[in-house]
């Protein structure tokens, strides 16, 4: 069976609404005209050539890489700040039925086999548990799959799929208490109310360990940047879990339940997963390992220069502030260095204001440029001694890039 | 067809938060209209363009496979033959060695 919404998307839907006589000026006539946009060259020729520029609504334009399930990364220019604004957030779907949940009707379940008892709680009751906020990174676990050699199916996002807000909400332990945890839950399930344009796609349901779901920044979120999280970001309250990838950050939440068993639905058996041993991450997910492989967790230690697009054209002989961000799975950054030279020396950049060890920490480098071509390179560490790397660690899903970025300035 | 009407009536009110999808042109050619008909149904076709020119005729294989043996994409097999081939014949890896 075909959900409704997504017969809008369809060629057969189009026909049948023009003999129907109903004019459908929003989706099918378009407010904006795509821009062209220029990409890396790294991605795939085939995103380079149909990703367009495009305003969901309520968004900026964003760069599009998929209407539906919708798939749109914020473009570099929309990351120099340590807050990224709401409405350049990137947007990112695995099923295409998506409900615009009405607040007021809007109920949350909690309970299941490892809570001592079954609640719910309007968006009014949840309100009205203690509030707590954090600054925190969400970023697609698979940000930049696109520049992937050799490149990985899916979706292939650039640097973009990744902003950093102010979230305020109840903390998720609260939300839990009010059905009881019992002592033998292993892990925290969530749904939201999107679901599958057919009814055999397995349903985007995730889950976390229950000591990552205790932890006091782990929230479930009904404000981003002081405002109703938008739309396409979750409304009315998404799950944020702080350091963890945006997987487990259920948008729309509808029902969290504890557990006493591993969850098994494809979405943490067989999607999101990274072969064991492979990465320098910190957080496991013991409940959800195999020998060959494990949930991705943490995201790992990474920077991205802003101020300048690759092959920038800047002024030989005068000073240039090169600039961005860094971040990590939530220890904190320690230290940006930048290499002016190929990666063969680094100098320490200077650091930002600090949000807060979930947060986008901003630097800045300044060099006076020689005439001709140079590669900037940045390189972030973490307050645990984690570093970038140099050479892209492979794995199936196209996960964890972390590949140190430069680009090139042109002096003349 | 009577549902089909409520339904599209039900999209309609809920529109203005619901994605501007715009027409996606893939290349013309044998197995285009099962294509549109089959894979559009629960994606847009802007995911098979932005998975190209990289994957080889297996790889293309095992993605129909996987619509329909892991997502539950209700394609007949007569259909799905003719989707592999038009991806492996206009957005397979070996079109672009075919045409440098």
């Amino acid at each position: 069976m075909i959900s409704r919404r997504n017969l809008l998307g369809t060629a057969g839907a189009g026909l049948a609404l023009a003999g129907s006589g109903l004019a459908l000026p929003r989706l099918l006539g378009g407010e904006a005209e795509a821009q062209p946009l220029s990409l890396s060259k790294a991605l795939p020729q085939g995103v380079r050539d149909s990703a367009t520029l495009e305003a969901l609504p309520g968004k900026k334009p964003l760069i599009k890489l998929a209407y539906r399930p919708p798939n749109y990364e914020s473009p570099v220019e929309y990351l120099r700040t340590g807050i990224t604004p709401n409405d350049q957030f990137f947007v990112r779907y695995h099923l295409a039925d998506i409900p615009e949940v009405d607040a007021k009707t809007w109920k949350l379940s909690i309970g299941g086999d490892g809570a001592n008892g079954q609640t719910a709680l309007s968006l009014d009751e949840l309100k009205a548990l203690p509030a707590a906020e954090v600054t925190a990174v969400c970023q697609c676990s698979g940000n930049r799959r696109g520049l992937f050699q050799p490149h990985v199916p899916g979706v292939e996002w650039g640097y973009g799929a990744m902003g950093c807000a102010r979230w305020k909400g109840a903390r998720l332990k609260d939300v839990l208490d009010k059905a009881g945890l019992k002592k033998e839950a292993v892990e925290i399930v969530f749904n939201g109310s999107d679901g599958p344009a057919v009814d055999k796609t397995p349903d985007f349901v995730k889950s976390i360990p229950v000591w990552k779901a205790i932890d006091e920044s782990t929230l479930v979120a009904y404000e981003m940047n002081g405002q109703p999280l938008p739309h396409w970001n979750g409304f009315p309250a998404r799950i944020v879990v702080p350091g963890w990838t945006g997987t487990y950050w259920m948008k729309h939440v509808v029902s969290i339940d504890a557990v006493t068993a591993p969850y098994d639905g494809f979405w943490m058996k067989s999607a999101y997963r990274i072969p064991v041993g492979k990465f320098p991450v910190v957080a496991r997910f013991i409940t959800q390992e195999t020998a060959a492989n494990t949930p991705i967790t943490e995201c790992v230690v990474n920077s991205l220069i802003t101020s300048h697009a690759d092959g920038a054209p800047v002024r030989a002989g005068t000073r240039v502030a090169v600039a961005g961000i860094a971040w990590d799975g939530g220890y904190g950054i320690r230290t940006v260095e930048v290499s002016t030279d190929g990666g063969k020396t680094f100098a320490e950049a200077t650091l930002g204001p600090d949000a807060g060890k979930y947060a986008f920490r901003t630097w800045s480098y300044s060099f006076i440029p020689q005439r001709g071509r140079t590669k900037v390179t940045a390189r972030a560490t973490n307050v645990i001694g984690q570093s970038q790397t140099a050479a892209l660690i492979l794995n199936p899903a196209g996960y964890h890039h972390n590949v140190m970025h430069s680009v090139t300035l042109v002096a003349a | 067809m009577r549902t089909l009407a409520i339904a599209l009536l039900a999209a309609l009110i809920a529109a203005p938060a619901a994605a501007q999808e715009k027409p996606i042109t893939l290349k013309k050619g044998a197995g285009l209209d099962k294509v549109e008909a089959n894979c559009g149904a629960c994606h847009s076709l802007d995911y098979i363009q932005m998975n190209s020119p990289f994957l080889n005729a297996a790889q293309w294989d095992a993605s129909v496979t996987k619509m329909i043996k892991v997502f539950g994409a209700p394609i007949s097999e007569a259909d799905a033959r003719a989707i592999g081939d038009y991806l492996k014949a206009n957005y397979g890896a070996e079109h672009v060695t075919e045409n440098r």
